[in-house]
């Protein structure tokens, strides 16, 4: 883990003015954000908003139509392969399903990017393999193969590959998606415990507000491709915006919603 | 389609390009040539067998009735080195590997394994595609071999039952009728239909898009684009080994 200096924070990621479109449509138009050393970001919208997408520009999959991003002021946007794999180490990526490599087994997943990247002995990858795994509570999956872990568990997995090369940033897709509330609570926790322990930068792109409120301390909202909200998390509830509000009440435990509903239904069945 | 041509030869420049840089992925080349070759073994010795004793079989009548029966094994011999044996059995296991490969990084691809790689800045070109296609074209002349001898075999037995012929007089008038023109070319060229093979599959599997359907299409494509190339690459073969082996 490199050394933090404690008296000034460091820029890690800058996004600069970032518009991607696939044909006629624009997912995002002249998106920017900056992530500070050891900072959380939740990238928040509806599905179809462009949150993946902007992971993806982030971390180099998808070039930008215009726009730029820097890793510690090194562009990743223009990065040659050599350039962008030296960045990438220092980055961790937890896909929506894990992403975990099936012909190996968990072990062996952690263990293919410690071989690739460091020249440590294999007592100390071995080490490091197990404590990555303890974190994430799966010290006992090591020798299991993907398919036979749960959807939970997966993504567990696929967070300790993430945080193996212990990285200065970890970029999460829908960490909660497809889980269920209590499992899903579980794995908020547990970044917010990796981000305690190992004062890692995050970026969180989901829909899940209780996620969001739990692990970050800033977030950004989107909306149509471009940026409707952007500050601290608990201002969320506080500004008031069309789109967010209709996010906001989408998520909340309220039956007068399912009431007002069903009248509607009614009183148009009623008209026919 | 031009997309497609276009795609693979921009596909192939890169794998010409990423077989001489590093990481060199030898654990997983040996796997991959492991998975090609050892595990079609089966299916090829069952081909060849059937091939050279079906040829037998249908050759003998017609020799018989020119007063030719004693160029049976020679026949069958210049006939499967030279033409049956390399583009049946490339075909055959083009089948079962471009397939394969093709559902397993198509898989791999829509599963988000591969962008995985990318992010694990672990080359997953070098280590899924130079792998795969070097093992392809590494196990494929070495089963065209182990077929060569198999389809002799196949039709040794039926000059056995049939005419009751003598494994050494199979063997020396086999040995008598073939020269290297007719082995050796036949062999050397299905180290291009095993890149043929190993990079339609890589191609269609690394570019699937479109969900579990993509994965359908890119295997089905895999098999059609491979057995295609195979066939009408055999057609350059066939004239270029008529040209530098002077073979008549």
């Amino acid at each position: 883990m490199p050394e933090k200096n404690s008296t000034s924070v460091k820029n890690l990621i800058e996004v600069s003015n970032v518009s991607k479109a696939f044909g006629d449509n624009h997912v995002l138009q002249g998106i920017s954000l900056s992530i500070n050393e050891g900072a959380t970001v939740t990238v928040l919208g509806k599905s179809g908003a462009g949150k993946s997408v902007l992971l993806k520009i982030i971390v180099g999959l998808m070039e930008p139509d215009e726009g730029e991003v820097t890793y510690e002021g090194k562009t990743i946007t223009r990065a040659t392969d050599k350039e962008l794999n030296e960045i990438r180490t220092n980055m961790g990526f937890l896909f929506q399903g894990g992403a975990l490599f099936d012909s190996m087994t968990v072990g062996e997943n952690l263990n293919k990017i410690l071989q690739a990247h460091t020249d440590l002995s294999f007592e100390e990858r071995e080490k490091r393999i197990r404590h990555s795994l303890q974190l994430v509570s799966l010290e006992d999956k090591l020798d299991e193969m993907p398919s036979s872990l749960s959807g939970g568990q997966k993504k567990r997995a696929g967070l300790a590959r993430s945080i193996v090369l212990q990285p200065k940033l970890i970029l999460y897709d829908e960490p909660t998606t497809g889980l269920d509330p209590i499992t899903a609570g579980s794995i908020a926790e547990l970044i917010l415990t990796l981000q305690t322990e190992l004062k890692v930068a995050s970026i969180v792109v989901t829909h899940d507000l209780p996620t969001a409120f739990t692990i970050s301390d800033e977030a950004i909202v989107l909306e149509g491709g471009k940026k409707i909200y952007d500050g601290p998390v608990e201002g969320l509830s506080t500004t008031h915006h069309d789109h967010l509000d209709e996010f906001l009440n989408a998520a909340k435990l309220d039956r007068s919603r399912r009431e007002n509903i069903i009248n509607k239904a009614n009183q148009s069945h009623h008209l026919k | 389609m031009l997309e497609k041509i276009g795609g693979l030869a921009i596909f192939s420049g890169r794998f010409f390009k990423a077989v001489f840089q590093p990481p060199y992925e030898t654990k997983e080349l040996i796997k991959q040539t492991y998975e090609v070759g050892v595990r079609s073994v089966g299916l090829v010795a069952i081909v060849a067998i059937v091939i050279g004793a079906v040829l037998t079989m249908q050759s003998r009548p017609t020799m018989i009735k020119f007063g030719a029966e004693a160029f049976i094994p020679g026949m069958v011999a210049v006939s499967v080195l030279r033409e049956l044996s390399p583009v049946l059995i490339s075909v055959i296991v083009a089948g079962r590997v471009a397939a394969g490969i093709g559902a397993e990084l198509g898989s791999m691809r829509v599963t988000e394994q591969i962008d995985a790689m990318e992010v694990a800045a672990l080359n997953p070109f070098n280590y899924l595609v130079v792998t795969r296609v070097l093992a392809c074209m590494i196990a494929l002349p070495l089963l065209t071999v182990y077929a060569d001898f198999l389809a002799l075999f196949g039709s040794y037995i039926v000059q056995s039952v049939e005419a009751g012929m003598s494994g050494s007089l199979f063997y020396n008038t086999v040995m008598r009728s073939i020269e290297f023109a007719d082995f050796g070319p036949g062999v050397i060229k299905t180290i291009f239909f095993g890149f043929i093979m190993g990079i339609v599959g890589c191609y269609e599997g690394y570019t699937s898009e479109g969900g579990t359907e993509g994965v359908g299409r890119s295997a089905t494509d895999a098999v059609v684009v491979s057995s295609l190339l195979i066939i009408i690459a055999d057609v350059l073969a066939v004239k270029l080994t008529v040209f530098f082996f002077d073979v008549n």
